[in-house]
């Protein structure tokens, strides 16, 4: 009989929902009570929303547990793995039976998270028994030349899964015919996008697969060096990569002469970012690891033709990495399969904001925003209505509910004026203020211009002022023109992706919510009930019960009122914190 | 949100004294290899949690980097801190997810609690209070993360909950 498994996800999130608690208490629970069984570790899932998880597998197959937190483990161990009596309600994913949360798996298609949640991160030889290193081990004994590799990367249809979309297979093309002894190839990891956090996810879960692909990448361009370009916000995934460089040194996947094939010599280390979304666009990125301030440069040259220290470069993003030794094991028609004309195979996105089931799912290209939101995401919480879906972060744009059918392509998501991005994919409700998103948006690419260009650098400024004097209640009615011409100008006139993008979250919102904008400027109201100084908060006489729960707590001593009173709310102290709306059980106070 | 960045430098802080031979190490590691201008300064700010002017200066004498380069790259990072900071940095995320679902109202709760402002720190060195862009744990938002752990789904009373645990825990210690 094979030993029952005991496997708890410890990626970012789990951590930060207990999961060390719960592994900490089971492995005192099997050291105690003697429990038989194998106590393991591995990353995220993907399904956030249930974390703390726990996988068991025994004789008759797996079961994952959701919600499991220090509290539970006791009545799942003793349940499942003691007594054999799997507690189906507590279950969120297995074969063997429907769960109540199976529609966020059905519809996934995993290539690039293939391995997150099921390997321990940590460990080679778990990677190797998935398949792993076989990539470049089938390129040696095969002896499938760099040009072959680079075609069935372009055959595969596989495009920079960072933003850009460009096809990854032409972009080693170019760096390829650069002739130079030295080249590079960098791994992006500088997910800098708020509310996209999949590379996170990935380099935790699977780093062996951002260094096989990028072991296969070095062979196909002829790369000497990589380099892994990660966030210091990222400190986890910085350790597990470090850890599974050293261990691919150990096995010879790096090194002198890998795998037996005569002059491929190639290694990799970890720089770690310093804190600028700037970097996240490649010739800034290059400043930053050669030790400069990350400021974009001028293009062409090209960083396939010079790029780090002059030389010939190569960059993609860690999605794109791990794409590449699923799609050299099993071909690039089993990838291109997958997807529409013009985008192919799977892409991940990451589920957060006002949705139930946040977290992360690879899906086919091709699927609509409307099936991700509502049946893999399991709709918006508190029975509230879908407003918009933010794709792309600071530099894409809102997607409005009546096109909430667009399928996800590079094509189809670029035409409604936001754009594929990274996958950070933020949904929002009927109680998000549209203008105030803009403005944080805006206030965010305002902070994280680089200073090169003076229309990024002054017009974002510019504009940010505008949104926040039209969220106070200060706009003039010219103001929405003054946004429109100062957002195409500084489309036209920024050297990088940063600046040309950084007017499309208020484009977009003028596209679709123009009316939420005049109600600000015209009406003087926030139709969301969001922006402070709109607001007004007034006790219902009615309703109120005078229990004095909201005097109490008032921080500035706004609310007057005897004991079993009606109270009333002093207009001139009230700082607008809604602390009372939240704690008044009667309803009895009103926003308007 | 980049990290609102402290003023430049106080008579303090170029009075403080720094054990410079804390970096002899780290000099000794990346002298003389390109590109070595940010781990150099990332390993100073490991050592004392900020860049001490006295540092700076060390670095560029037994370097050679430039004293004006390296200001402007330590300027032009959030990470980089030219002012000490507290025994604990509460880094309060401020990332799409946790915008709409309220983040500024656990730093405006944290604030009153602390009295501090955003990028300041408490007259006691004990907590610094800082906005940061992304942690990357945006399905538990609003998130905030004190040294390595992260807090996730907060309200602004858990958040202050939170900071004062730490505060109670440290007085009895």
């Amino acid at each position: 009989m094979k030993k029952t498994k005991v496997i708890v996800g410890l990626g970012s999130c789990g951590i930060a929902a207990g999961a060390n608690k719960t592994y900490e208490k089971i492995r005192q629970l099997k050291e105690f009570e003697n429990l038989d069984f194998e106590l393991k570790k591995t990353s995220c899932i993907g399904m956030c929303f249930r974390e703390p998880l726990v996988e068991i597998i025994d004789e008759t197959g797996s079961y994952i547990y959701g919600n499991v937190d220090e509290e539970r483990v006791v009545e799942v161990l003793e349940k499942h793995v003691v007594n054999h009596e799997p507690i189906k309600e507590l279950v969120v994913k297995t074969d063997l039976f429907e769960t109540k949360d199976h529609s966020f798996f059905d519809g996934q298609v995993k290539i690039a998270l293939r391995h997150c949640g099921y390997i321990d991160p940590e460990s080679i030889e778990e990677y190797e028994a998935q398949q792993g290193y076989e990539a470049i081990k089938k390129i040696a004994d095969e002896e499938i030349k760099p040009d072959a590799v680079i075609n069935m990367i372009l055959e595969s249809g596989l495009r920079g899964r960072g933003g850009g979309g460009f096809p990854t297979g032409m972009k080693w093309r170019f760096a390829k015919n650069s002739v130079s002894k030295e080249k590079y190839i960098i791994c992006n990891a500088d997910e800098g996008d708020p509310g996209a956090f999949m590379d996170r996810s990935l380099l935790e879960g699977d780093p062996h697969a951002v260094l096989e692909g990028m072991l296969i990448g070095a062979y196909a361009i002829g790369a000497t060096g990589g380099i892994i370009y990660c966030r210091a916000e990222y400190p986890l995934a910085i350790k597990r990569l470090n850890i599974a460089i050293e261990q691919a040194r150990d096995q010879g996947y790096l090194g002198d002469h890998i795998m037996g094939i005569e002059g491929f010599c190639f290694d990799i280390y970890v720089k770690e970012g310093a804190g600028a979304f700037v970097c996240g666009e490649e010739t800034a990125l290059i400043a930053s690891v050669e030790g400069e301030r990350g400021m974009p440069r001028k293009r062409p040259p090209f960083p396939a033709v010079s790029g780090l220290w002059k030389k010939p470069t190569n960059i993609n993003n860690v999605e794109t990495w791990a794409n590449i030794p699923w799609i050299i094991n099993n071909g690039p028609k089993a990838y291109s399969k997958y997807g529409t004309a013009k985008s192919k195979g799977t892409k991940v996105f990451a589920l957060a904001g006002k949705i139930n089931n946040s977290g992360l799912v690879e899906v086919p290209m091709g699927i609509t925003i409307r099936d991700i939101i509502f049946k893999l995401g399991g709709g918006i919480p508190d029975g509230k209505k879908f407003k918009a879906v933010q794709l792309g972060g600071p530099s894409g744009g809102c997607i409005p509910e009546y096109l909430a059918d667009t399928i996800v392509d590079y094509d189809s998501v670029n035409a409604t004026g936001a754009i594929m991005g990274s996958g950070g994919m933020v949904v929002l409700d009927e109680d998000t203020c549209m203008v105030d998103l803009a403005k944080f948006f805006l206030n965010f690419t305002q902070n994280e211009s680089c200073g090169k260009c003076t229309f990024c650098r002054i017009g974002t400024m510019r504009m940010l002022e505008i949104l926040e004097r039209i969220t106070e209640g200060k706009g003039k009615e010219s103001d929405i023109e003054t946004l429109e011409e100062l957002a195409y100008q500084i489309k036209d006139n920024s050297l990088c992706g940063l600046g040309q993008t950084a007017p499309n979250p208020v484009l977009t919102t003028l596209k679709y919510f123009r009316d939420e904008y005049t109600a600000h400027i015209v009406e003087k109201k926030c139709p969301a009930k969001v922006c402070k100084n709109l607001l007004t908060y007034t006790i219902v006489e009615d309703k109120c019960t005078g229990c004095t729960v909201c005097a109490k707590n008032c921080p500035v001593n706004a609310i007057t009122g005897e004991r079993k009173q009606p109270h009333v709310i002093d207009q001139d102290l009230c700082i607008k914190c809604g602390d009372c709306y939240s704690r008044c059980k009667f309803d009895a106070i009103t926003i308007s | 949100m980049r990290i609102a960045r402290l003023k430049v430098q106080t008579e303090k802080t170029l009075q403080d004294a720094v054990d410079l031979s804390l970096i002899d190490d780290l000099i000794k590691k990346y002298n003389g290899k390109k590109g070595n201008m940010i781990p150099l300064l990332q390993g100073t700010q490991a050592m004392y949690g900020y860049i001490p002017t006295l540092a700076f200066e060390k670095l560029a004498k037994e370097t050679g980097l430039e004293l004006s380069d390296m200001y402007g790259v330590a300027t032009f990072y959030a990470q980089f801190r030219l002012a000490p900071v507290g025994k604990h940095v509460i880094k309060v995320c401020h990332g799409t997810a946790c915008h709409v679902q309220n983040a500024s109202k656990i730093t405006e709760s944290i604030q009153e609690a602390l009295k501090v402002e955003d990028g300041g720190t408490t007259e006691d060195r004990m907590f610094t209070l800082e906005s940061v862009a992304c942690l990357g744990c945006c399905s538990l938002a609003p998130v905030m993360a004190i040294n390595e752990n992260t807090y996730g789904n907060l309200t602004g009373a858990e958040a202050v909950k939170i900071v004062k645990n730490i505060r109670i825990s440290e007085k009895t210690q």
